[in-house]
């Protein structure tokens, strides 16, 4: 068994981890942000009546390339707002006016006519603002790609980089054991079964390195989830990813990858030596 | 058993076997002799196949080594037992273990190998050593382990390289007297050495390889006295 296998996988693992952790979290702030913000939002003044806001919606359903039009009570705002912000709903209900508005969303056919119907729903009357955000979840989307596609660059370079590792550890047990592998072959030994026993250390260091930075990782996580989600929430109002659900994913991810990293190493350590 | 038909094995600068065509018999006892480089050691490593020939075909128990693939050596070595004059016998293991070993290797089952290695040890004449390590046994003791371990999966043929390379006189002559009562069991023996007393005494078939050919194959002696400048 060796040390060195298993703080080189582990190290990797951990790194993978850190960018999973925020990969996650990114993920679902922009599919939070774009479920909300793929329309356009028409906030009520307090004292447009029933009849006003019906009479925009039907102004503006006859526009071209509006999908549907639909209407949110300030009720249902609040009520909204308190489902995002789950745990820390209660502190809404202190409020003794309900202080958001009522709002007409819009859902547009296709995203070239929506900033011509956010411009023409801003003239009617009775609407204190428009919320069109089409612009930003554009930029948010290829931050986040750019993101995504920076993060399984440097994963794959870690993979590849503890795969070398591994093998190059378990290449010094190969010699080790060199004597006793070359007996094997003059017996008539398979060359898988001389890997098996290599290939299965490869693989206990891969899950052992998986189990502990999985673990370290979900001490970290929850450190940060229980300091900071309640700040993560006040300032996007997007919630992180729960600890379990993170852990159990991270889990299978981790595990997946740290016994395929061990036995691919050990495979590769022998290739030559088996050939010979 | 053995059928090298125009073999031929070049290393990058010199020969290794030229020509050679030869059959050993199933049954047959045949002394390989010859000086160091002669192509000897070519000649084993030819029907172990650790290496390729250039040209000609080489057939071990029915079998073209030449044309067999990476994945089936392993059933040829099968076949074929090794006793080297180094021994090799893994020193962390007990004699017992370093047999079973042989065994494990090609999925025998435990109660197979609890019946058969004593049986083995026995007809080599260590069973009082199956829990010794090597490191405790004379020299003779641990050929003889290595002997156990190479006729222990009953192989069609056992190549003996210089067994008796490390051994005292009366030790090689006992290892002698073990080969000769395992080929009289039907096991075919290719044996190298360089050692003519031993050659002599035995009566043998006796294959004299020089420069990569062979310059002699006849029963009886080392070497006859016309031949001696050549051979030594």
């Amino acid at each position: 068994m060796s040390l060195a296998s298993i703080f080189s996988i582990l190290a990797m693992l951990l790194i993978l981890g850190l960018f999973f952790m925020i990969f996650v979290n990114l993920n679902l702030f922009t599919e939070v942000v774009k479920q909300d913000y793929d329309q356009i939002e028409l906030f009520m003044l307090d004292e447009t009546t029933e009849a006003q806001t019906q009479e925009i919606m039907n102004q503006i359903e006859k526009r071209d390339g509006v999908a549907s039009v639909s209407y949110r009570t300030k009720d249902e705002a609040l009520e909204m707002l308190k489902e995002r912000w789950g745990e820390s709903g209660y502190l809404l209900d202190s409020l003794g006016k309900n202080p958001l508005p009522a709002s007409v969303l819009i859902s547009v056919d296709s995203i070239e006519n929506a900033q011509s119907i956010a411009e023409y729903a801003g003239t009617l009357e009775g609407i204190e603002d428009v919320q069109f955000y089409q612009e930003t979840v554009d930029k948010l989307t290829k931050v986040t790609n750019f993101l995504q596609i920076g993060a399984l660059i440097v994963m794959g370079f870690l993979v590849v980089v503890s795969v070398v590792v591994v093998s190059n550890t378990v290449k010094l047990t190969v010699f080790a054991r060199s004597r006793e592998i070359r007996i094997m072959k003059y017996v008539g030994a398979t060359n898988w079964f001389i890997r098996g026993p290599f290939i299965s250390e490869g693989i206990i260091i891969g899950l052992l390195s998986a189990l502990i930075s999985t673990g370290l990782i979900g001490l970290i996580y929850s450190k940060i989830v229980n300091d900071m989600g309640a700040q993560v929430m006040a300032i996007v109002s997007c919630p992180l990813i729960p600890v379990s659900y993170m852990v159990t994913n991270m889990l299978i991810i981790f595990i997946a990858l740290g016994v395929s990293i061990g036995a691919w190493g050990s495979i590769i350590s022998m290739r030559k030596f088996l050939d010979a | 058993m053995i059928k090298f038909d125009h073999v031929t094995k070049t290393y990058r600068t010199n020969v290794g076997l030229d020509d050679v065509s030869v059959h050993i018999n199933k049954g047959d006892f045949v002394f390989l002799v010859g000086p160091s480089g002669a192509g000897k050691s070519t000649f084993i490593k030819l029907i172990l196949k650790e290496i390729n020939a250039d040209e000609g075909s080489i057939i071990v128990d029915g079998q073209d080594v030449t044309t067999l693939s990476n994945r089936e050596v392993p059933e040829l070595r099968r076949k074929v037992g090794t006793v080297f004059q180094d021994f090799r016998l893994l020193h962390k293991k007990t004699v017992f273990e370093n047999v079973a070993f042989a065994m494990e290797v090609l999925h025998k089952s435990k109660k197979q190998i609890r019946k058969q290695v004593p049986q083995i040890l026995s007809l080599v004449g260590i069973t009082d050593k199956a829990h010794k390590y090597p490191d405790e046994l004379s020299a003779g003791e641990q050929q003889r382990v290595a002997i156990a371990r190479a006729i222990v999966n009953n192989p069609t043929v056992l190549i003996a390289d210089e067994p008796t390379g490390n051994l005292d006189p009366v030790t090689a002559a006992e290892i002698m007297d073990l080969l000769d009562q395992i080929n009289l069991r039907g096991t075919t023996i290719v044996m190298v050495t360089h050692a003519k007393d031993i050659v002599d005494r035995m009566k043998k078939r006796v294959i004299a390889i020089e420069k990569g050919k062979i310059v002699r194959d006849k029963e009886g002696a080392y070497a006859f006295k016309e031949e001696v400048n050549i051979l030594e």
